[in-house]
Order: structure tokens, then C-alpha cells, then sequence
């Protein structure tokens, strides 16, 4: 018999959640980590982010408390190394929540590197990563190395920096967004390779601490898997904070100095320039982690770096599965969460509902917010839809102008044929928190119709939602 | 101004029909009272007359189109001087909501009186309720599926749902749409009497999905008819019955021979009209009419159920099943036990012509307090009928066939004929159908006693 019904390798949001629905549903279980509980979210990625640009959030209200009829007296100025120690902190909490869940949930945490060497076993070994400092302490009684068996081994590895031939980040000059949580001191200028998420949303907090941010973008817009009008949006308004954006080019080459990198950058159209900064941030995606898991030994299927998977997110191995990161993108969290619980519940036999990745929301969370579920415009019209688009601008909503933050847009796109909500994008002051109402739309397929018969509440930011809705139906009201 | 053909209503719970062919074409000038269309319900052919004058400008619905709901615009009438190329048709797909709006179920299920919208009815309220199941429960089904669903002419109902709880979702719909046939809305109900027992609107237990049926089979071995109106009503209507009404039976011979003779009698001294006898009595005619005499006889028998209250009719009106092809259809013999029996016999004849060119009128066969069933003719000894509600009985009637009975202790030979009644228990207990049916072989085996 083996040792474990499911074992878990990985214990990000993916992992834990697959280790705590397993103990629900009776089976017995181990998860396995070899650096941090909680994985990259809860140490090196959303929630510390967070915390260092909600510092920055707050610097940016006393910077204009004037605007409120505030006046600050005396002193009011960052402290670096206050900032990230608070950062530091809200991680240590939250692995130490995840430590909490696994006990409480009889999970058995297993210490170190785990390996497939056959089906239904793992080899788990000391971790030879060098763990990313400060690091987390090993959890109380965790089990260490050794040869563990299980029915069902769920892959939740994640994903990690993606490294461009010749611009490697050296952890010194070219960041990865681990260092840039964790600045020593502030860099005078930062020069920002890629406007995904990751670097957008460090140029936004850079920025706002004062950083002189140049933004280098492969393709013709910044947050490229937003919406282009969206895009566009955010982009003014970065700039107008005083960021610098080059689209359409890339860096080609990086010279470092003694503390500062030229960047050799080339548009499209083969303009060239270079570009001096402090430091470099590099973001320009993350790969799966696939390698040295013994995924080769057990010839499980992979494809551009990922974990191939299906509906019920099992590999091409019996007993063998994948969610979050390594099974593919969208490289989310709340992604990973989905389908941890899918792939426990389908080995229990609860036939889950596949996950549909079409309603999927995405936040970015610099300033201003951007948020999105389902289709851009040009998605839409890719993909033969006649569509109906409606827009509202914060500036006529009356709880953005009290907050003193009325520069945002909502953008929805409908289905003309049917009335299906196709897609939603917002940009704005706290948009993070209101897609979470069109997502449940979209999941319970509403129609505009039942958008416009919900009544959103006065005075609130999420008016603008139901504005671009009716907007899209020509009855826009505030506009 | 260009006037709007709507979708009729044929009967007061007519919801949608099929729009079976176009008599007048595209530019054709229409005249008052022209027959412009024809109108397949779930049991008959009808026949729409104009109401406006004019051109026929547009035709919106093609024939041949099934599960048209009411008052959805077919066509569109120009007027006097208005260039009927120049008139904008409704866009196809639904009507805009300032034409008529479309009855929902729900509401037509209330609200019988719901005449045939006026061409410019008011805006239909945006949100539209939920269609209502006839028994209140209402189909979980997403808003998009049932738009989707309404669009299509697909009833939620007989769509199998896959989302969360069974929920019917957007691609619930597709599949149904690609799945056709079966899964295709039904026909409207024919009117049951008011407050009568209120259909489900779905079979409680789905069976094996098209899909899966068709698997047993190889691809190519069998040839796929759509389903037509009246098929689809019979399969939903005796779906219905039988998981609906506890069906109680109860077997009786009966000894014909007396009644042969007098029918020999009877039809012997016919007199002549047009050179033809004036009426030709049949076994059944006489059924009927034995029936509806033992209805009035045992009038706790004539009953209809419903959850309410008891409905106990005043009039004994037999609905007479009458097979045609592709399908059977119920005339109603109405106050059966007031006419002649050569009055009953030749609305039977009537009826029995016009059901087989499906030119019964939703009044000749809807309602009815019970009815004969007959497959005497195919040699049939005994057999077991389906309730047709809103009836609480049915008399299943078998061949008269020579046996050999006891006679004062001595075998004879006797014509006998076995009915089965089926009673819906909660109106017609045991005892009580038995009863009726004594009263029914009263009458078969003296059957003077229903010339009097």
C-alpha cells in the first residue's frame, strides 16, 4: 500500500489548495516544498507586491494630501527599509498561515526536492536551490528526505523568471522581480524590460517612490494582453506621472558598469538608442518549472515548457497530474486555486466542472488599476463576433470624483447576436476589486439585459460597470 | 403604415405552431378575409385569414418553419400607396420589442384571454420573467441559454442541463440546436378544461439522450424523420399521463349479441337519403353513446381531476379516438347521451374524414370528460388505454368475438366483447370505475334501454 493517497510537489496556491481539498475529501496526504510555504504568491509574487504598493500608495496621498485639504507638517518620506520589512512581514504571515492549514488539516509537509522515479513515487532530496533570502523557517515536524509513494501525484512546481539570452539577471544590476522586492536602496533610475504584470506593476511602484522608470516594450502597447483602448489608457496615464514607454522595441544588448546598466534598445523600425539606468528590471515572463522532477522518466508529456494536461488537469500519465503554473498559462494564481480543486475533486470521482478559461479574470495592480475578464475588442472581432462595445469614464461618476480619482475607464463588449458578455476591462481606482461583479456575470451568463435590471449601488465606483453596459446599448445615463 | 402579420393563436393555450405553407406570395394584394397561410398546430391544419388589406410585403417566416410562437411576425402588410419593397421587415430572429411582444409560456398559461397582440403593442418589459414550468417550478437555465433557447423555438424544458444543480447553460442550448428533433419544443397543449389538472411540463425521469440512443445503432442502418407536430404532442401528452395520473384497470366482458341485432335492426329500417341510407350504425357508435348513458347513470365517474378540487361535469362528452396517419387525434362526441345514435354516428363520420385531412378545429377535440378507445377491428381480445387528461377514465374497447360462455349451467355460444377501463385513481376509485362499467354493460346487453 502506498504511503499516501495524494502527494502534492509544491506548495503554492496550487499545491496547498490541492493538499488542504484532498484532506477534506478524506484522502491521506503529503505536500512537498523545498523553499518557502505558500509558494512564490504568498512570498516572492502577488501578496508582498502588494503590501510594497500599498506603501507607495500611501506616499502618493500625503505627496497630494493638499488635494484633500490636508495639510502634513513636518516630515513625511519613505523609508526603504521599513517598506520592505513590512513586505517581508505580510510573507512571513502568510506562510505561516499555510503552515497553519497544513496542520490543521493533518497534511504531512515533506522537506526538499522531489523527484518521480517510477510511477506512484517520488524521491525527495535536500533542496540544492540556494533559497531566496530572508526565507521562511522550515515548518515544525516536517518530514526530510527519503522515498515516498502515493496514488495520485499532483505537479503544482510553478513557473520562475524567464531568463533572455544575453540579459540574464545577475540578482545585481538586472533584477528579477525577486530583488526588486527587496531594493537595498532606492536606484536613482530603473529601466523596466517588459510590461506584463510583473513590470508594470514595479515601474508603478518605482515611480511612485520617485524612481526616474523607462518602460521597454516588445510589442506596440503596454499590459499587452489588455485591451488595446485599455492599453492606451494606462499608458497616458503613466506617462503623465512622469514614466517613460517605449513600445514596438527591444533591448538588444546590456552593458553593465560598475552600478548602472546601458541598454541598447532597437524599435521596429531599427531606430536605435541606448538607455543608462541604475538598475534593470527583467520581466518578460515565466517558464514552468519542468525540469529535474523526473517528469522525463515517467515520460510525462510537456509542451513549450509546460505540463500538458486535460480537463481534469491529469497528464498523459496514469496518476500523475499538473496544476497553476507548469500546466500552462494563464500563469495566475487564482488559476492554479481552480484547478487544484478540480483535480481533487475529479480523483474523488465528483465529476468537477472543467474550468473555462475564457472567464478567467486578470489584475494588474499598478496605478492606475487594470482588470479584465473574456475578450478584448480585437479578440472579439477575431473571432467572428458582431459586437456591441460600451465605455464609461470614471470622470462621471460621482464616488471617483469624491475619492479624487476620476480618471479611469470601463470598457464592456457584447455579443450583438445574442447579448452574451463577451468581455469586460476596466481602468481605474480599485477596478481590482470591481471585476470580480462582471465575472460572476459572465459565469452565470447573464445578458444585458439582466446587466441593466441589477441595480449597482449609489454612490459607488461600480456605477461606471453598469454605465458601460448600458452605454453599449445606447442608454447610457451620466454621459 | 405597413401592418404586421402575427403568429395566431388558434386555441387560448396555444404558445407556437408550425407556419406549414404560404397561400399568398410576396406582392400578391391582399383582400380581407383571403386565406393568406396555413397553420399546423399540434393536431390540425388552420387556415389564417387577413385581417388588413393591402400588398403582401414581406414574407418573414417561411413555411415550413415549426415552433413559431404566437404573435411573432410572419409577414408584413403594406398599405394603400406605401411601397411594399420599401417596407422594412422585422429583423429575423426575434421580433424587436416594439412590435408584439412574444407570449411567454408563463403568461399564456395565465392568462387565456391573451388575444393576438396589436401590431404595436407596448415595449415588452426588458427583463423578461423567467418561463415559468406549468407547475410553477422554474427551469434553472441561464439567462443566455434562454434567450438563446427562445431563439431557437427550443423549449428548456426538454433541454437536458449541465451546468451546476442541472442548470441549462449557453452550451446546453447548442447542443440541443444541433441535436434537433426530439429536443425540439414541443407542440402546444391542446386546452385542457379551465382548471384543469396543469401538464408537467417536463418528463420526470429523462430517458437516454439522442445521442446515446443512436449509438446502439449503426450509423446509416436507420433513417431519421423529424418529428411533426402531432407527434411530438402525443409523446409529451402520454409521457405526461402516464407518469401523472396512477392509472387503475378494470376488465368486464360483455355478450353483444343483442345489440348486433337491434344495430341489424336499426340500420335495416335506415330510411333512404340521396339514394343512401341515412345513417349506418356502428358497434362503436353505440359504445359511445352506452357510455356516456352510464356516465350519466354513475355521474361520481364523471369527473376531472385537479389539485384543487374535484371537477364533476355536467355533460358527458366522449372523445372518440380516431387513428390517422401519422398519428391518432380525439373528437369529442359532446352531451353524448342527448343525441341519437344516428346523430352520434354521423358526427363520427365527419369527424373521422376531417381528422385524417387534419382539419379538426381545437374545439372538436379539446376537452372532453372521457373517452373510447377501439382497436376491436384489428381483432384485438383486451387491452389497456392511456388516460387522456383531463378525462379521469378511458374504456379501451375490444373485438366482439363468438365465445363460449355459461348459460344456466350449460356451455353456449355467446358474441362477446372485453372492455378495460382505465380510471385516474384519485378521481375514480376501484369500486367507483366498476361501477360505471356495470352500468356500461347495462346498456351494451339491453341496449333498448338506449333508444329510450
Amino acid at each position: 500500500m502506498a504511503d499516501y493517497d495524494i502527494i502534492v510537489i509544491g506548495s503554492g496556491p496550487g499545491g496547498y489548495i490541492a493538499a488542504i481539498r484532498a484532506a477534506q475529501l478524506g484522502f491521506k496526504t503529503a505536500i512537498v516544498e523545498r523553499e518557502h510555504l505558500a509558494g512564490i504568491c504568498s512570498n516572492w509574487g502577488c501578496i508582498p507586491t502588494k503590501a510594497l504598493l500599498r506603501s507607495a500608495e500611501i506616499l502618493h496621498y500625503g505627496q497630494h494630501a493638499k488635494d484633500y485639504g490636508l495639510t502634513l507638517e513636518g516630515s513625511f518620506k519613505a523609508d526603504l527599509e521599513a517598506i520592505v520589512k513590512r513586505s517581508r512581514g505580510i510573507a512571513v504571515r502568510m506562510n505561516n498561515g499555510v503552515q497553519f492549514l497544513m496542520k490543521k488539516n493533518k497534511v504531512d509537509v515533506i522537506w526538499g526536492e522531489a523527484k518521480l522515479t517510477k510511477p506512484g513515487t517520488i524521491a525527495v532530496a535536500p533542496t540544492k536551490k540556494p533559497a531566496m533570502q530572508p526565507q521562511g523557517p522550515v515548518p515544525k515536524g516536517a518530514k526530510g528526505e527519503g522515498t515516498y509513494t502515493a496514488d495520485h501525484i499532483i505537479v503544482a512546481t510553478g513557473a520562475r523568471p524567464r531568463a533572455l539570452p544575453g540579459l540574464e539577471p545577475d540578482g545585481k544590476l538586472i533584477w528579477t522581480y525577486f530583488e526588486s522586492m527587496v531594493p537595498a536602496k532606492m536606484p536613482k533610475s530603473l529601466l523596466v524590460m517588459g510590461s506584463g504584470a510583473i513590470g508594470i506593476e514595479f515601474a508603478s511602484f518605482y515611480r511612485t517612490m520617485g524612481v526616474e522608470v523607462t518602460v521597454v516594450e516588445v510589442l506596440p502597447q503596454v499590459v499587452p494582453v489588455e485591451d488595446a483602448e485599455i492599453g492606451a489608457f494606462a499608458r497616458k496615464a503613466f506617462e503623465k506621472q512622469g514614466m517613460k514607454i517605449i513600445t514596438s522595441a527591444k533591448v538588444t544588448k546590456v552593458e553593465k558598469g560598475a552600478d548602472s546598466v546601458t541598454a541598447h534598445i532597437e524599435d521596429e523600425k531599427g531606430g536605435k538608442q541606448t538607455i543608462t539606468a541604475d538598475r534593470m528590471i527583467s520581466a518578460v515572463g515565466v517558464v514552468g518549472n519542468i525540469e529535474n522532477i523526473g517528469l522525463e522518466t515517467l515520460g510525462v508529456k510537456t509542451d513549450r515548457g509546460c505540463i500538458v494536461i486535460d480537463d481534469f488537469c491529469r497528464t498523459n500519465v496514469k496518476g500523475v497530474y499538473a496544476i497553476g503554473d507548469v500546466a500552462g498559462p494563464p500563469m495566475l494564481a487564482h488559476k492554479a486555486e481552480h484547478e487544484a480543486v478540480i483535480c481533487v475533486e475529479a480523483i474523488k470521482g465528483l465529476h468537477p466542472h472543467p474550468m473555462d478559461k475564457a472567464m478567467i479574470p486578470g489584475c494588474t495592480y499598478c496605478h492606475p488599476q487594470i482588470a479584465s475578464v473574456g475578450l478584448t475588442e480585437a479578440k472579439a472581432k477575431a473571432a467572428g463576433y458582431e459586437i456591441k462595445v460600451g465605455r464609461f469614464n470614471f470622470v462621471a461618476n460621482g464616488k471617483a470624483v469624491a475619492l479624487g480619482e476620476d480618471s479611469g475607464l470601463a470598457k464592456t463588449i457584447f455579443d450583438a447576436k445574442t447579448g452574451k458578455l463577451l468581455g469586460a476591462h476596466l481602468v481605474g481606482p480599485e477596478v481590482t476589486e470591481l471585476i470580480q461583479g462582471f465575472v460572476v456575470a459572465m459565469n452565470l451568463e447573464t445578458t444585458e439585459e439582466e446587466l441593466m435590471h441589477t441595480i449597482f449601488p449609489h454612490p459607488t465606483l461600480s456605477e461606471v460597470m453598469k454605465e458601460s453596459v448600458l452605454d453599449a446599448y445606447g442608454k447610457v445615463l451620466n454621459a | 403604415m405597413p401592418t404586421n402579420i402575427l403568429m395566431p393563436a388558434l386555441s387560448p393555450t396555444m404558445e407556437k405552431g408550425n407556419l406549414a405553407k404560404w397561400l399568398k406570395k410576396e406582392g400578391d394584394t391582399i383582400k380581407s378575409g383571403d386565406i393568406i397561410a396555413e397553420i399546423e398546430t399540434d393536431k390540425a391544419t388552420m387556415e389564417v385569414e387577413a385581417v388588413d388589406e393591402g400588398i403582401l410585403a414581406k414574407i418573414v417566416v417561411p413555411e415550413g418553419t415549426a415552433d413559431v410562437a404566437v404573435n411573432e411576425v410572419i409577414g408584413v402588410i403594406a398599405g394603400e400607396g406605401e411601397d411594399a419593397k420599401s417596407v422594412a421587415a422585422p429583423a429575423a430572429g426575434g421580433a424587436p420589442k416594439a412590435e408584439a411582444p412574444k407570449a411567454e409560456p408563463a403568461k399564456a398559461e395565465a392568462a387565456p384571454a391573451a388575444a393576438p397582440a396589436p401590431a404595436k403593442a407596448p415595449e415588452a418589459p426588458a427583463a423578461a420573467a423567467a418561463p415559468a414550468k406549468a407547475d410553477g417550478n422554474r427551469p434553472f437555465a441561464s439567462p443566455l441559454a434562454r434567450r438563446l433557447a427562445k431563439e431557437a423555438g427550443l423549449d428548456l424544458a426538454a433541454i437536458q442541463g449541465s451546468g451546476p444543480h442541472g442548470r441549462i447553460v449557453e452550451k446546453d442550448v447548442e447542443a440541443a440546436k444541433k441535436g434537433g428533433g426530439a429536443k425540439a419544443a414541443p407542440a402546444a397543449v391542446p386546452a385542457g378544461a379551465p382548471g384543469a389538472p396543469k401538464p408537467a411540463a417536463a418528463p420526470l425521469a429523462a430517458g437516454p439522450s439522442d445521442e446515446q440512443i443512436k449509438k446502439l445503432f449503426e450509423p446509416g442502418s436507420y433513417e431519421e424523420i423529424p418529428h411533426d407536430g402531432m407527434r411530438k404532442t402525443i409523446a409529451r401528452r402520454l409521457t405526461e399521463a402516464k407518469q401523472t395520473i396512477p392509472h387503475f384497470y378494470v376488465t368486464l366482458d360483455c355478450e353483444l349479441d343483442a345489440l348486433l341485432k337491434l344495430r341489424a335492426e336499426l340500420n335495416a329500417a335506415a330510411p333512404e337519403k340521396d339514394g343512401k341510407p341515412a345513417y349506418k350504425l356502428s358497434v362503436n357508435d353505440m359504445v359511445i353513446k352506452a357510455l356516456a348513458l352510464a356516465l350519466r347513470a354513475v355521474p361520481d365517474a364523471n369527473v376531472s381531476w385537479t389539485d384543487g378540487a374535484m371537477l364533476k361535469h355536467k355533460h358527458a362528452d366522449v372523445g372518440v379516438a380516431v387513428s390517422i396517419p401519422g398519428g391518432l387525434i380525439t373528437p369529442i362526441v359532446r352531451d353524448a347521451c342527448h343525441k341519437t345514435l344516428s346523430q352520434i354516428s354521423n358526427e363520427m363520420k365527419d369527424y373521422a374524414t376531417r381528422a385524417k385531412a387534419r382539419k379538426l378545429k381545437p374545439e372538436e377535440y379539446q376537452g372532453g370528460t372521457t373517452a373510447v378507445s377501439n382497436l376491436g377491428m384489428f381483432g384485438v381480445k383486451d387491452f389497456a388505454a392511456v388516460i387522456n387528461p383531463p378525462h379521469a377514465t378511458i374504456l379501451a374497447v375490444g373485438a366482439g368475438e363468438p365465445r363460449v360462455v355459461v348459460k344456466n349451467g350449460q356451455p353456449a355460444v355467446a358474441t362477446v366483447m372485453s372492455v378495460t377501463l382505465s380510471t385516474d385513481h384519485r378521481a375514480v376509485d376501484g369500486a367507483l370505475g366498476a361501477e360505471l362499467l356495470q352500468a356500461f354493460k347495462g346498456y351494451i346487453e339491453k341496449p333498448m334501454a338506449m333508444l329510450v
